[in-house]
C-alpha cells in the first residue's frame, strides 16, 4: 500500500469515528441535557437516564479511540490541536468526568438533594462537551493561527469568535433535537408524549441554528473557493434532511425522525471532512502552515502496522456495539417496578 | 511559577489519582467474575450475594478509574506535545491499540453486565463480567508497554529529516520485557489490591460478628488469593530490579542510594542524606545483598550513582543525570517494606482461616486500616518508576524538559491543575462516602437495589446547599 493511500486511509478511519462518537453521543449528549428538564420525578428520571445506561460508556469510547488514532497516525496533529486548544479540552473534559462519575452515583444514595445534584451535573457534563466540540470543529474549518513550527499561537478567546459560537450552538441544538427523537423512540407512557412535544418545539431551533451555520460557513471558510458555490451533494442533503425532520415529527413517525436527525449528523461531518481534506488544521496565519494529512502523519511502517489491526478490530467492535442496542431494544417505562437502578 | 514544574505536578497528581483506583478494578473484577461463576455453577444464594455485593464495590470504584482515565489519554497532546511530535510514531500505536481492543470492549460488556441482569441469558450476563475484567486488564497490557518503551526504547530510529523517531519494529515494542514485567507486576498487584479491599471489609464486619457464614468466606478466598497476588508481585518486582539493572542502571543505584561502584555491594537499610539529596551522610548497610538483588549472585560489581553520572555525561553531553534520590529510595523502601508486609499478613491469614476460628480473631478490628499498605505501596511504586527515569522522559532519547506544549502559559496551567484537584478532591469524597456506605450496609443492603424516591425532583437552584431539603 502506498504511502499517500495510507495517510488517506487514516484521515477516512478517524473521521469515520468521529462521525460515530457524534451520532451515538450526539443523542447520549441531548438526553443528558434535557434530563432535568424532561424528568420531573424521581422515576422518570431514572428511566430517561435507562434509555443511555447501558450504551453511554461504550458511545464515549469513539471519542477515546478518534484520540489514540489521531496520536497514533497523526502525531502533529494530535499535538497541536490538543495543546491548542488546551483549556477547551480541559473544560470538556471537567464535562465529560462530572456527567460519568454521575450516571453511576446519582441514584447510589436515596437523598433527593444527592440525586438533584448529580442529575443537573449530567445536564452540565453534556452541555459542555457538545458546545465546545461544536465551537473547535467550527474553528478548525474556519483556521486558527498556526505558526510555521506547527505551533498554535492563539488562546481560548481566540476559539471563541462569532463562527464557533454559531457552531457550537448548533451542535447543542441538534444534540438536543437528536436527543428527544431518541426519547421518544425508547420511552413509553406519557414521558414519550412529553418527549415528542419537545422535540416539536426543539425543531425550531436546531433548524435555524443549522441553518444560520450553513450560510455562515460561506463567509467564514474557503468552501466557495475550494469547493465551489454549489457545494455537492453531502452538505445540501444535510441540510434537507434535517428541516424534513418535522414531518416525521408530527407524523409520530419517531423512528425516522431520529434516524434523519442521526443521518442529518453524519453528512454534516461528511461535509466537514470533505471541506478539511487534505488538510487536518488549517492555519489563518499563512495557509503554508497548514498541517495536511502528508506533513502530519505517522510513518509509513507504522501506518501499515496500525490499518491491519484496525481492519481485524473494527468490525469486531462494530459488531458486538452493534448487538448491545439489539439486546436493549425495548421501551422503557417510569414505572419503579421494572426499573434498574 | 515554571510551567515545566507545573506540568509535571499536574501528570503527578492526575496519574497518582488515576492508579489509586485502577488496581482495585483490576482485581475485584476477576472476583466478581468467580463468584459468579461459582453461583452459576453451584445456584448458592451466598454466591449471588457475594457477586452482588462486591459487584457494588467494583462499580463505584470503577466510575473514577474510567472518568480519570480519559484525562490520561488526552494529556499526553495537551501538555506534552513535543513529546508528541518526538515519539508519537511509536507510542500512539499502543494508546491507540489500548482504546480500540480493551477501552470498547470493558465499557461495552460493563453496560450489559448492569443493565442486563434477567434481560439477557444468564449465560451471556456471566460472560460479560468476565470481559468486563479481561478489557480492563488488557488494556493494562497496553498502556504498560507503552510505559515500558518510555523506561527502555527498542524497535525504532531516529529519522533526521523528520525529527523524530520512528518505529521499525512493531514486535520489538509489544515484545519489550520492561512492558512485560510491568504487566506482570501489575495485574498481581490488582489481585493483591482487591484481597486487602475484601479482607479489610470482611474483617470489620466479622469482628461485629455480622453475617459470619458470609464474610468467612470471602475472608478465606481473600487471604489465599492475596498470599499467592503478594509473592507473585514480589517475584515480579525482583525480575523487574533485575532488568532495570540492566537497563536503566541509574535508577537502580538512585533508589539504593548507591553512591560508590562496589563489588560486591551491600543493600541500604536506611541511609541519610544531605539536603541536595545527593550526598550520603549516614547509613546502614548489610553487605553482599545488593549484589544478590542486581544479579542473584552474592558477590557481582554493582555500578554507583557518581561513576554511572560520568558515563551518562560521556554519553549525552553536560548536565544531571542522578534522579531526585530521596524521591526514589524512600519510594522504593515503602513500596517494598510493605510488600513484605503484605506476604507476612496474609501469610498469616491463610495459616488462621485453615486451622483455628477467624472469628475470634481481636485484631480482625485492625483489618480495615491495613488498606493502607496496597494503597501507598502502589503509588510508590509508580513515584520511583517515574520520578527514577528522570531526567528522562523517555530514556536516553529525550528528556522532560524538551518534552512539554511551549504553547502554555502559567495561567493555563494553573487554571487545570486548581480546576483538576477541586474536582478529584469532590470525585473522592463522594466515592469515599459511597465505598463506606454499602461496605458497612453489608451483602443483604447490595440485593435490594436502590429505593426509589417517591418525590417530585428538584431544579437547579436546588442543587445549592442553601435551603436544601437534608
Amino acid at each position: 500500500m502506498s504511502y499517500e493511500f495510507l495517510q488517506t486511509l487514516w484521515f477516512i478511519l478517524i473521521a469515520v469515528l468521529w462521525i460515530g462518537f457524534f451520532f451515538l453521543e450526539g443523542f447520549d449528549f441531548g438526553v443528558g441535557m434535557l434530563l432535568p428538564f424532561l424528568g420531573k420525578k424521581d422515576t422518570e428520571r431514572r428511566a430517561i437516564i435507562n434509555t443511555i445506561g447501558s450504551v453511554w460508556d461504550g458511545n464515549e469510547v469513539w471519542l477515546l479511540t478518534a484520540g489514540g488514532a489521531t496520536f497514533a497516525a497523526f502525531p502533529n496533529w494530535y499535538a497541536t490541536m490538543f495543546s491548542g486548544f488546551y483549556l477547551a479540552l480541559f473544560l470538556l473534559l471537567i464535562g465529560l468526568i462530572l456527567r460519568g462519575i454521575s450516571f453511576e452515583y446519582r441514584s447510589k444514595d436515596a437523598n433527593p438533594v444527592w440525586r438533584n445534584r448529580f442529575d443537573w451535573m449530567i445536564a452540565i457534563g453534556s452541555f459542555l462537551p457538545s458546545l465546545l466540540l461544536g465551537t473547535a470543529f467550527a474553528n478548525l474549518v474556519r483556521g486558527v493561527p498556526i505558526n510555521a513550527d506547527m505551533m498554535y499561537t492563539g488562546n481560548l478567546l481566540t476559539l471563541l469568535n462569532p463562527f464557533g459560537l454559531i457552531g457550537g450552538i448548533t451542535m447543542v441544538s441538534v444534540f438536543l433535537l437528536h436527543g428527544a427523537n431518541f426519547l421518544t423512540l425508547k420511552l413509553d407512557g406519557e414521558l414519550r408524549e412529553r418527549a415528542r412535544e419537545l422535540s416539536k418545539k426543539l425543531y425550531y431551533a436546531a433548524a435555524a441554528a443549522v441553518v444560520l451555520l450553513a450560510v455562515t460557513t460561506y463567509i467564514f471558510t474557503d468552501i466557495s473557493t475550494k469547493i465551489g458555490i454549489n457545494p455537492g451533494i453531502m452538505p445540501i442533503a444535510s441540510v434537507v434532511v434535517l428541516l424534513v425532520t418535522i414531518y416525521f415529527i408530527n407524523r409520530e413517525m419517531e423512528g425516522w425522525a431520529f434516524v434523519s436527525t442521526g443521518l442529518h449528523i453524519v453528512l454534516t461531518q461528511i461535509a466537514f471532512f470533505t471541506l478539511m481534506f487534505p488538510r487536518v488544521m488549517i492555519s489563518s496565519t499563512n495557509p503554508e502552515y497548514s498541517l495536511t494529512i502528508y506533513n502530519a502523519s505517522s510513518s509509513q511502517y507504522t501506518l501499515t502496522v496500525m490499518s491491519i489491526i484496525a481492519l481485524i478490530f473494527v468490525p469486531i467492535v462494530l459488531a458486538y456495539q452493534g448487538w448491545t442496542y439489539y439486546m436493549f431494544r425495548k421501551r422503557i417505562t417510569a414505572d419503579k417496578q421494572t426499573l434498574i437502578y | 511559577m515554571d510551567p515545566i514544574l507545573l506540568s509535571r505536578l499536574q501528570f503527578a497528581l492526575t496519574t497518582i489519582y488515576h492508579w489509586l483506583f485502577v488496581p482495585l478494578t483490576l482485581g475485584l473484577g476477576w472476583f466478581v467474575a468467580f463468584m459468579q461463576t461459582r453461583y452459576y455453577q453451584t445456584k448458592d444464594e451466598t454466591w449471588h450475594k457475594m457477586t452482588k455485593f462486591w459487584g457494588k464495590l467494583f462499580l463505584i470504584n470503577f466510575a473514577i478509574g474510567v472518568v480519570t482515565g480519559i484525562v490520561q489519554e488526552f494529556q499526553f497532546g495537551m501538555n506534552w506535545s513535543e513529546y508528541s511530535r518526538y515519539v508519537g510514531d511509536i507510542f500512539g500505536a499502543p494508546l491507540a491499540i489500548e482504546a480500540l481492543l480493551a477501552f470498547f470492549l470493558e465499557s461495552t460488556f460493563l453496560g450489559i453486565w448492569v443493565f442486563g441482569e434477567g434481560k439477557v441469558p444468564e449465560k451471556v450476563h456471566l460472560a460479560s463480567i468476565w470481559l468486563v475484567a479481561i478489557g480492563s486488564n488488557f488494556s493494562a497490557l497496553w498502556i504498560l508497554l507503552a510505559n515500558g518503551w518510555m523506561q527502555h526504547p527498542v524497535g525504532f530510529v531516529i529519522n533526521e529529516a523528520n525529527h523524530r523517531a520512528e518505529l521499525v519494529n512493531f514486535f520489538a515494542l509489544i515484545g519489550n520485557p520492561k512492558g512485560w514485567l510491568f504487566f506482570w507486576h501489575t495485574i498481581s498487584d490488582g489481585l493483591l489490591m482487591a484481597s486487602f479491599m475484601i479482607l479489610a471489609v470482611s474483617g470489620y464486619h466479622i469482628f461485629r460478628k455480622q453475617n459470619l457464614d458470609f464474610f468467612k468466606r470471602c475472608f478465606t478466598i481473600a487471604s489465599v488469593v492475596g498470599l499467592i497476588a503478594s509473592v507473585l508481585v514480589f517475584l515480579g518486582g525482583h525480575t523487574m530490579g533485575q532488568y532495570m539493572y540492566e537497563t536503566q542502571p541509574m535508577k537502580f543505584a538512585s533508589i539504593e542510594a548507591h553512591w560508590e561502584t562496589s563489588k560486591p555491594a551491600a543493600f541500604s537499610i536506611l541511609t541519610i542524606g544531605d539536603l541536595t539529596g545527593k550526598r550520603e551522610v549516614w547509613s546502614v548497610r548489610v553487605p553482599r545483598v545488593l549484589s544478590f538483588l542486581a544479579c542473584n549472585n552474592f558477590n557481582c560489581e554493582v555500578k554507583g550513582v557518581n561513576e554511572l553520572q560520568q558515563e551518562e555525561v560521556q554519553k549525552f553531553g553536560p548536565g544531571d543525570y542522578i534522579p531526585l534520590m530521596v524521591v526514589t529510595y524512600w519510594a522504593f523502601r515503602i513500596m517494598m517494606t510493605f510488600g513484605l508486609m503484605m506476604i507476612a499478613m496474609t501469610a498469616y491469614f491463610v495459616w488462621v482461616s485453615l486451622r483455628g476460628d477467624i472469628t475470634k480473631a481481636k485484631w480482625m478490628k485492625w483489618m480495615p486500616t491495613m488498606l493502607i499498605l496496597p494503597y501507598l505501596a502502589n503509588a510508590s511504586g509508580w513515584i520511583l518508576t517515574e520520578m527514577g527515569r528522570q531526567p528522562w522522559i523517555v530514556y536516553g532519547l529525550l528528556k522532560v524538559q524538551d518534552a512539554v506544549s511551549p504553547n502554555l502559559t502559567t495561567l493555563d496551567l494553573l487554571i487545570s491543575l486548581i480546576g483538576y484537584t477541586a474536582i478529584y478532591g469532590s470525585l473522592a469524597v463522594a466515592m469515599v462516602k459511597l465505598m463506606k456506605k454499602f461496605a458497612i450496609a453489608g451483602p443483604d443492603a447490595a440485593l435490594h437495589e436502590s429505593v426509589d424516591v417517591e418525590t417530585e425532583s428538584g431544579g437547579i437552584g436546588d442543587i445549592l446547599p442553601i435551603g436544601a431539603q437534608d
